[in-house]
């Protein structure tokens, strides 16, 4: 017992958790402002994707960074679209989204790397590692960032008004479409880092890498009830669940019933087991101005 | 084609009947697997039946198997007013967890991810075997159930006391509970029904083709589910063109691939989902406008 709790270990969690850490910080801009993102999972996808893909051409670490934040913004322009100006369904939209990133990351991946299914290894494509991975530091930071973005600041206060009662906030003058429109976009930035994060980890792209991720991190975003910190937590819960199954791989519980815990923990949260957990009021619900 | 359509057509209405009642069913990918290794269980375990009894009790099965997963969501909500969405989305990685567990360590035929084979009795007849026409093709009777199915579920909806209540619900719950009508119950039993719909397609593939159950099969035909029900606008009878519709797109993905690859047919069905909910969404306000 004493060896697994070694800092390599630590370091093994935190890598695992990062990947549930950007886009769950992500979905909690985004349900906070009322719009409920399940993109998230083809924005991972496309993030590690477009990561991949530019540093294979460029070489050069950090446009493949900037690239996986475009592609992340772009997806989550296109949601914000359907979901704000049309006001279409948020679930179907989220859906469609991420079968539509699955099939363009596969596409360009055999038009890219010949082959559908994965890229090669792509040298260059490492974590950027100064004695320690700077991307553990770096989503500590963002985690209180949003956390005093969402509880400490004017714009904080403006989304969780346009997630609570939209109609209240517009007629204070708050401008809802716009609020909610930088909700989805942040979230759509977080998630695609995380993915690009999942990318440079394995130094290579793989079709559907991402794993379900994307709603692992909505998970997490409920089980720590729609806040930055509960999130946080669940989130690293997540992480040692998933080091757990690494470390005890082919022993007596079998694998995918550890995998199951994280969805299961959900359910258990949503049902009010476990305290009270309760969505934003006007979460998912489209906001027409009269 | 018509092969490719069968599952949809199940999928669909599931998705279509859960919606007619309030409830937004995402779990039909879940479902349809719990369904389908349930079919698949009934299959290769009773094996000195006649076919009379051995096929209606592997449909039996399936419906089963399907209407048990989705009755903890219905039940959650019902009770407790968890929301459906999220459960079914959590449900749905669960199930698969499931059958990835019976599939690799309890009913495993070494060397692949698949059940042993159903008994012959189970089997439910190819068209071209009985008819001549359509040979070579896959296609076989299940497609003839999913019609029936349709049809009645449409006659239910439309003509009988239970569809008015269902309707009823799904329109304005609080009506209904305020004219009489037991909304706790009405919950469960269409998210149950619904999900036995889902259960049902994975007949296609177990009972109509492989005559075994493997890991994947479903291919995101569940999801798929939800765009055939959004287009046929939750009309049972429309749900079969729609289903025909998709199931061409995809043949096509099959036959053309040298041509376009399925990736492209992917990112076109993703494609046709968005313009779907954005055009009738843009289009109905501009009716309520004038």
């Amino acid at each position: 017992m004493n060896e697994i709790l070694t800092l390599a270990f630590v370091v093994q969690v935190s890598r695992m958790t990062i990947p549930y850490l950007l886009p769950s910080l992500g979905a909690v801009f985004s349900e906070k402002g009322g719009v409920i993102n399940i993109a998230l999972e083809g924005i991972m996808l496309s993030g590690a994707f477009a990561a991949v893909a530019v540093i294979h051409y460029t070489s050069n670490l950090f446009l493949g960074i900037i690239a996986a934040a475009f592609s992340g913004l772009l997806i989550s322009a296109v949601h914000s679209f359907i979901t704000i100006i049309a006001r279409a369904n948020q679930i179907v939209s989220g859906i469609a989204l991420n079968i539509l990133a699955l099939g363009i990351t596969k596409y360009l991946c055999k038009v890219i790397f010949g082959s559908s299914s994965n890229s090669e290894r792509i040298p260059g494509t490492e974590v950027l590692n100064l004695g320690f991975d700077v991307f553990i530091p770096f989503s500590v930071i963002i985690l209180f960032l949003a956390w005093i973005i969402i509880y400490k600041t004017k714009f904080g206060l403006r989304l969780r008004a346009c997630g609570e009662n939209p109609e209240a906030a517009d007629s204070l003058g708050v401008n809802v479409f716009r609020i909610r429109f930088s909700g989805i976009l942040i979230s759509g930035l977080l998630a695609s880092l995380g993915g690009a994060y999942l990318a440079l980890e394995q130094h290579s792209f793989t079709d559907g890498m991402t794993a379900g991720r994307g709603y692992i991190a909505l998970a997490a975003m409920i089980t720590g009830k729609w806040n930055p910190l509960g999130a946080a937590t669940a989130c690293m819960f997540f992480g040692l669940m998933e080091s757990f199954s690494l470390q005890f791989s082919g022993s007596e519980i079998p694998n995918q019933f550890i995998q199951m815990i994280p969805y299961v923990i959900t359910i258990i949260v949503l049902a009010g087991f476990i305290g009270k957990a309760r969505p934003p009021k006007a979460d998912g619900i489209a906001f027409e101005k009269n | 084609m018509l092969f490719k359509a069968t599952p949809l057509i199940f999928t669909g209405l599931s998705v279509a009947f859960a919606f007619r009642a309030g409830m937004f069913n995402i779990g039909a990918e879940g479902q349809m697997n719990i369904g389908a290794f349930a079919a698949a269980w009934a299959g290769f375990t009773f094996t000195a039946l006649p076919w009379v009894i051995h096929i209606p009790i592997s449909i039996c099965f399936a419906f089963a198997g399907g209407a048990l997963w989705a009755l903890i969501a219905g039940y959650l909500k019902a009770r407790v007013g968890s929301h459906e969405v999220i459960n079914t989305i959590m449900l749905n990685f669960i199930a698969l967890a499931l059958v990835s567990y019976l599939v690799n360590s309890v009913y495993n035929v070494p060397a692949t991810v698949r059940t042993p084979e159903i008994s012959p009795s189970a089997h439910i007849p190819r068209f071209d075997s009985i008819t001549g026409f359509f040979s070579g093709s896959p296609f076989n009777m299940v497609f003839i159930i999913g019609i029936c199915v349709c049809l009645l579920t449409g006659y239910i909806i439309r003509n009988t006391p239970l569809g008015y209540e269902i309707r009823t619900s799904g329109f304005n719950r609080d009506a209904a509970e305020y004219a009489g009508m037991n909304i706790k119950k009405l919950t469960v039993l269409s998210m149950t029904v619904a999900g036995g719909f889902a259960g049902l397609s994975g007949l296609n593939f177990v009972n109509g083709y492989k005559h075994y159950f493997e890991l994947g099969f479903s291919e995101g035909t569940g999801y798929m589910g939800i765009a055939v029900a959004l287009i046929a606008r939750n009309n049972p009878i429309a749900i079969i063109p729609v289903a025909v519709f998709f199931g061409i797109l995809e043949y096509g993905g099959l036959t053309v691939n040298t041509l376009v690859p399925k990736e492209i047919i992917t990112i076109i069905q993703a494609l046709t989902i968005l313009s779907a909910i954005t055009i009738t969404e843009l289009f109905r306000r501009r009716v309520s406008l004038e």
